[in-house]
């Protein structure tokens, strides 16, 4: 049995990993209110760009024409995958991978490339040999509108000249605090939106558009691409932040119940000792009397 | 009276009940009163004109944007959007000096990024926007 001191030093160990398990709990809480913020502010916009979409699709008179649209025969394919920066949120990158090397699995037939967002899934892939078209690290939820078109531009110029012929995306969609699911998504080419009933159609004719609805659209859809970037890249921050917190708070449990049972081992240790004191005094006693 | 909503992609910058409307279209400016009939147009660089339900008047620099009416909504779609009162007129004026310079230097050869040239002749326009509706509203 291990001596009351080992077992007083075990036990303050414990205590020093459970504050600092603690304080990450709290400071993932707080990121993750910041960020569920930022997710609901950028709602209000990407919804009203779908509607609008919508609207155009509707009003335009046949099919619109644009090379975001454009399906092809999957010759190359890139993916884009959204991970964490850090570690220490339980399953949250190892989900992300397994899912993206079953992407990979998938396409072993067809030339593909990457483009990661986070400094896990760089890690994690820059060893392994495949394409990396790009990765940004340390972007720690703050994606800025600039930023972000840039990384649509480059991928969109890649997709429009014909060297990759489907983007996709693997993230975290965060549904809330307790629930975040890993997602795959298609970026480029991008779903047409759905044409309404016949009436909606009559009505959305009257539209007036300046320049035309073709021209709109055209300067639409790369807002559209770029917004649904962002959205993708907060959700997947907030998914963090989420599962960190919950991944903190059960290593504090457990290290509380940590606490307790060696707290138990070191009380025996202790009455085990002082029985044996007490057994050594008495028979030392009893040896002088007889 | 008709109702107006501006949002950007960063916040919802405006939401209620005004009486009239003035955006820089992709065609020119363009009024848009109540009743006015459904529309679809994007925006240019320029500046926003409404009056709000208590009759006062809005000011405001926009870089680039959408805008649809129907049925008495209108819905401003725009990339950034500031009060006149908000701009920081010191700011934009760097920023157009630096584009202005970056442009310079293309055209000389000195750095020769061709990409770059869109994005800075972009940023000169919008600083340039953004003096012009500074000055338009103090002097």
């Amino acid at each position: 049995m291990a001596t009351t001191r080992e077992v007083r030093n075990r036990i303050r160990g414990v205590k020093s990993t459970r504050r600092i398990t603690r304080a990450m709990e709290m400071v993932a809480a707080a990121k993750l209110r910041k960020a569920q913020q930022r997710v609901e502010q950028a709602k209000p916009y990407a919804a009203k760009l779908d509607e609008m979409l919508s609207h155009l699709a509707a009003a335009s008179t046949g099919e619109i024409q644009h090379p975001f649209f454009e399906e092809r025969p999957v010759k190359h394919a890139t993916l884009v995958l959204v991970t964490a920066d850090r570690g220490l949120c339980g399953s949250f990158n190892a989900n992300l991978m397994r899912e993206s090397d079953n992407w990979r699995r998938e396409h072993a037939e067809t030339a593909f490339e990457f483009m990661l967002f986070g400094k896990k899934g760089w890690d994690y892939y820059r060893r392994r040999g495949v394409d990396v078209l790009d990765h940004q690290l340390g972007w720690e939820g703050e994606m800025d509108y600039g930023r972000a078109r840039e990384a649509v531009q480059r991928l969109s110029k890649r997709f429009v000249s014909g060297e990759t012929d489907r983007i996709d995306l693997i993230y975290t969609t965060f549904v809330s605090m307790g629930s975040f699911r890993v997602t795959r998504e298609t970026f480029l080419p991008i779903p047409r939106h759905p044409v309404g009933s016949e009436d909606e159609q009559e009505r959305e004719r009257e539209y007036i558009f300046e320049p035309t609805p073709q021209d709109i659209y055209a300067q639409l859809l790369p807002y559209y691409a770029t917004t649904k970037l962002i959205t993708v890249l907060t959700e997947s921050f907030a998914s963090e932040q989420a599962s960190r917190m919950l991944a903190m708070n059960a290593a504090t449990k457990a290290a509380g119940d940590m606490i307790d049972s060696l707290t138990l081992e070191m009380n025996k240790a202790r009455q085990a000792q002082i029985t044996k004191e007490l057994l050594e005094v008495v028979s030392g006693a009893d040896a002088l009397k007889g | 009276m008709f109702t107006l909503s501006i949002v950007t992609p960063e916040r919802v910058y405006f939401d209620g009940d005004v009486t009239s409307l003035v955006v820089p279209g992709t065609e020119g400016y363009l009024g848009v009163l109540s009743n006015h009939a459904p529309l679809i147009t994007s925006l240019q660089n320029g500046r926003i004109e409404f009056r709000d339900g208590s009759d006062t008047v809005h000011i405001l620099a926009v870089s680039g944007g959408f805008l649809e009416v129907f049925d008495n909504k209108a819905t401003l779609l725009a990339d950034t959007v500031e009060a006149a009162d908000e701009i920081d007129v010191d700011r934009a004026q760097n920023a157009f000096e630096r584009a202005r310079k970056k442009l310079e230097d293309i055209n000389a050869g000195v750095s020769p990024e061709m990409i770059n040239q869109q994005e800075a002749r972009e940023a000169l326009e919008r600083a340039r926007n953004r003096i012009k509706v500074y000055r338009d509203t103090h002097d």
